[in-house]
């Protein structure tokens, strides 16, 4: 091995063509470092706004989810009747149910006075509702009527509810018009959909949201014993039961809210072509500089033809010039990636971040943009006639 | 390899026999080279004089098989050149070392990168022993102080003493060169025409060289003089 390498080392050309114009290689790497980040940014604002969708639905604690066959998504629940919960009780692998409101009301911000769209869900305070294993105390202070739990991942715009709750103040607002008192945070995390959450109790839910029908629920949580098989479980629930509702697992909930904002929205389609435009900026950045480089040197390609080297080696020698801009250029951009996600994830708490797999997908796109550049680039090399030179 | 053999088989370097040449298509074809024949012994060193675009460059670039022959005979070390195909014309020229009239060095290597372009295209050498042959081919050309240096930096004689290393280092068995000492002073000029002499003697390596300039015409063994695209007859 090392023996073949001593052997077919070469003075490396490339390598020395690229860094031998500093200014040019700049240009160069800041141009594909741009590219690179637009993909970064789009890719990653695309992922986080399917993540940030469903950022209540995985703290849910539930095996299963009934849901109304009408509900499209997070922002249009339609109510089912509770009764089915009940029926669904009946089953032998079933452990236990939780009914689940979710509408979302106009919060007043306690400091500006101004309305804003809350989420708000409504469950039983004694029965289980999220995975996290502190929220059942919490939920023992939405036994008394008009208290509520308010989300301090919220957005700001809903005031300084947390800061004020910790600082031992009472924290009372105006939760669609009528008053309602902060008994304690949860850490939910604001999603597409909702800037905000809050958790109340059932009762005070109805109080908020008088015209919902008090049989009526959005999603029901259904927990199965450890040893049940979801898939055969959720069959026969499914067959047994009316079809006002449709029982899911926990993973096709979620899927099922994420697709929704893929297919039925533009968002995918807005990001992904943001990513597009990128990688086409890059390229013509990369042909540009590969071209002029390539254009710059034709008398010394030419003369490398006229020494004996095959045309073969001079295309390798531009091909090696795209892969190490490729990697020049995806260094600094995954860097910048990495200080932009935390920049977003600070500002709009929006979850995103840098993920292998996204990491991987921008470099080979990184990669296939400065080798297709590279490509083309080569096509002006065809030119270099070394008879020219003399 | 092949090429090697039939060079020692005591062929001509150059065997030209009937060589025309033409520029161009149709009603602006134009014909450049009349029926040149002409030959090259190894060893020798020819000058090829005459007045600009009589056909010199042409005829070099044709024995350079960097152009496709058109009509009539050329044979360079041992390869018919006519109807040759495009890689047998490429591996022929690692065998010709070729000296540009510019020194056509690049830019971004330093001299002793430029001449290891030159000896890279040597075959089962190691990367360490193809860098010490042209180190010594540099020393060779006198420019054991400027090796790291970058073309840029270099005057005019040096990147022509830096191309001869370079051409040199790929053990040519036929050097081409086209007016080598255009850019350079007459002391300079004549300082590298002598050092091509020797060190192509040494080497056993055949010289083409076409050249203007009156003063460097005594180092050829024999001088050919071209006009209009025929070689005129020997006047001793």
């Amino acid at each position: 091995m090392k023996f073949s390498f001593l052997h077919s080392r070469r003075i490396p050309l490339a390598w020395l063509l690229l860094t031998r114009q500093p200014l040019r290689l700049l240009v160069a790497i800041a141009g594909i470092c741009f590219a690179g980040i637009l993909m970064f940014m789009q890719l990653g604002f695309r992922d986080g706004l399917f993540d940030a969708s469903v950022t209540v639905h995985r703290l849910f604690d539930a095996d299963l989810v009934l849901v109304s066959p009408r509900s499209m998504s997070s922002i249009s629940m339609s109510g089912f009747p509770r009764r089915r919960l009940v029926q669904v009780m009946a089953h032998k692998d079933v452990i236990g149910t939780t009914p689940v409101n979710w509408n979302f009301l106009l919060w007043r911000n306690p400091q500006t006075l101004s309305t804003r769209a809350i989420l708000a869900l409504g469950f039983e305070p004694g029965s289980p509702l999220l995975t996290d294993p502190k929220f059942s105390e919490k939920a023992q202070k939405l036994k008394n009527s008009g208290r509520v739990l308010f989300d301090d991942l919220s957005r700001e715009e809903f005031g300084p509810v947390p800061d004020w709750f910790l600082e031992g103040r009472t924290v009372e607002t105006e939760v669609a018009g009528k008053r309602v008192r902060v008994a304690g945070l949860v850490s939910l995390g604001p999603s597409f959909g909702a800037d905000g959450n809050m958790i109340t109790s059932r009762e005070t839910f109805l109080r908020l949201l008088p015209s919902t029908p008090p049989g009526s629920i959005e999603i029901g949580l259904i927990r199965l014993n450890a040893q049940a098989d979801h898939q055969k479980v959720l069959r026969s629930l499914s067959a047994s039961l009316p079809n006002d509702v449709k029982v899911l697992t926990k993973e096709e909930f979620i899927d099922f809210e994420k697709n929704y904002w893929r297919t039925s929205t533009s968002i995918g389609f807005i990001f992904t072509l943001g990513a597009a435009m990128g990688f086409v900026v890059g390229c013509v950045i990369v042909y540009q500089i590969l071209y002029s480089d390539v254009s710059d040197h034709l008398a010394e390609y030419a003369t490398l033809m006229a020494m004996g080297y095959r045309l073969q080696t001079l295309f390798g020698v531009v091909a090696r010039e795209g892969i190490f801009l490729a990697v020049m250029g995806y260094v600094p951009a995954y860097l910048s990636g990495q200080a932009l996600y935390a920049l977003v994830r600070s500002s709009t708490k929006l979850p995103v971040s840098m993920d292998p797999q996204r990491a991987c997908i921008v470099f080979f796109l990184i990669l296939f943009m400065c080798m297709a550049s590279a490509s083309v680039a080569m096509r002006r090399l065809i030119d270099a006639d070394p008879a020219d030179i003399f | 390899m092949k090429l090697t053999n039939n060079s020692q088989n005591n062929f001509s370097s150059v065997q030209i026999d009937g060589l025309s040449h033409w520029f161009g298509n149709g009603l602006t074809r134009k014909q450049v080279l009349y029926s040149v024949s002409m030959t090259i012994n190894p060893g020798e060193v020819v000058l090829l004089t005459g007045p600009s675009g009589c056909g010199k460059t042409t005829l070099l670039t044709l024995i350079g098989a960097l152009r496709r022959v058109q009509k009539g005979e050329l044979s360079v070390l041992g390869l018919q050149l006519n109807g040759s195909r495009r890689t047998a014309r490429q591996i022929l020229r690692k065998n010709i070392g070729m000296i540009f009239q510019g020194h056509n060095l690049l830019r971004c290597l330093t001299a002793e990168q430029n001449v290891q372009m030159g000896a890279d295209l040597l075959k089962g050498l190691s990367y360490r022993k193809r860098r010490e042959h042209s180190r010594n081919w540099l020393i060779e050309v006198g420019l054991e102080d400027q090796m790291d240096k970058l073309p840029h930096d270099l005057s005019g004689g040096q990147k022509q003493r830096v191309a001869i290393a370079r051409a040199l280092s790929a053990n040519p068995k036929l050097l081409l060169a086209d007016e080598p000492t255009s850019a350079l002073d007459s002391v300079t000029g004549r300082e590298i025409v002598s050092l091509l002499k020797r060190l192509a003697t040494e080497q056993n390596c055949s010289v083409l060289m076409v050249t203007h300039d009156p003063r460097i015409l005594d180092v050829a063994d024999r001088l050919l003089k071209m006009e209009d695209g025929r070689i005129l007859p020997i006047v001793e």
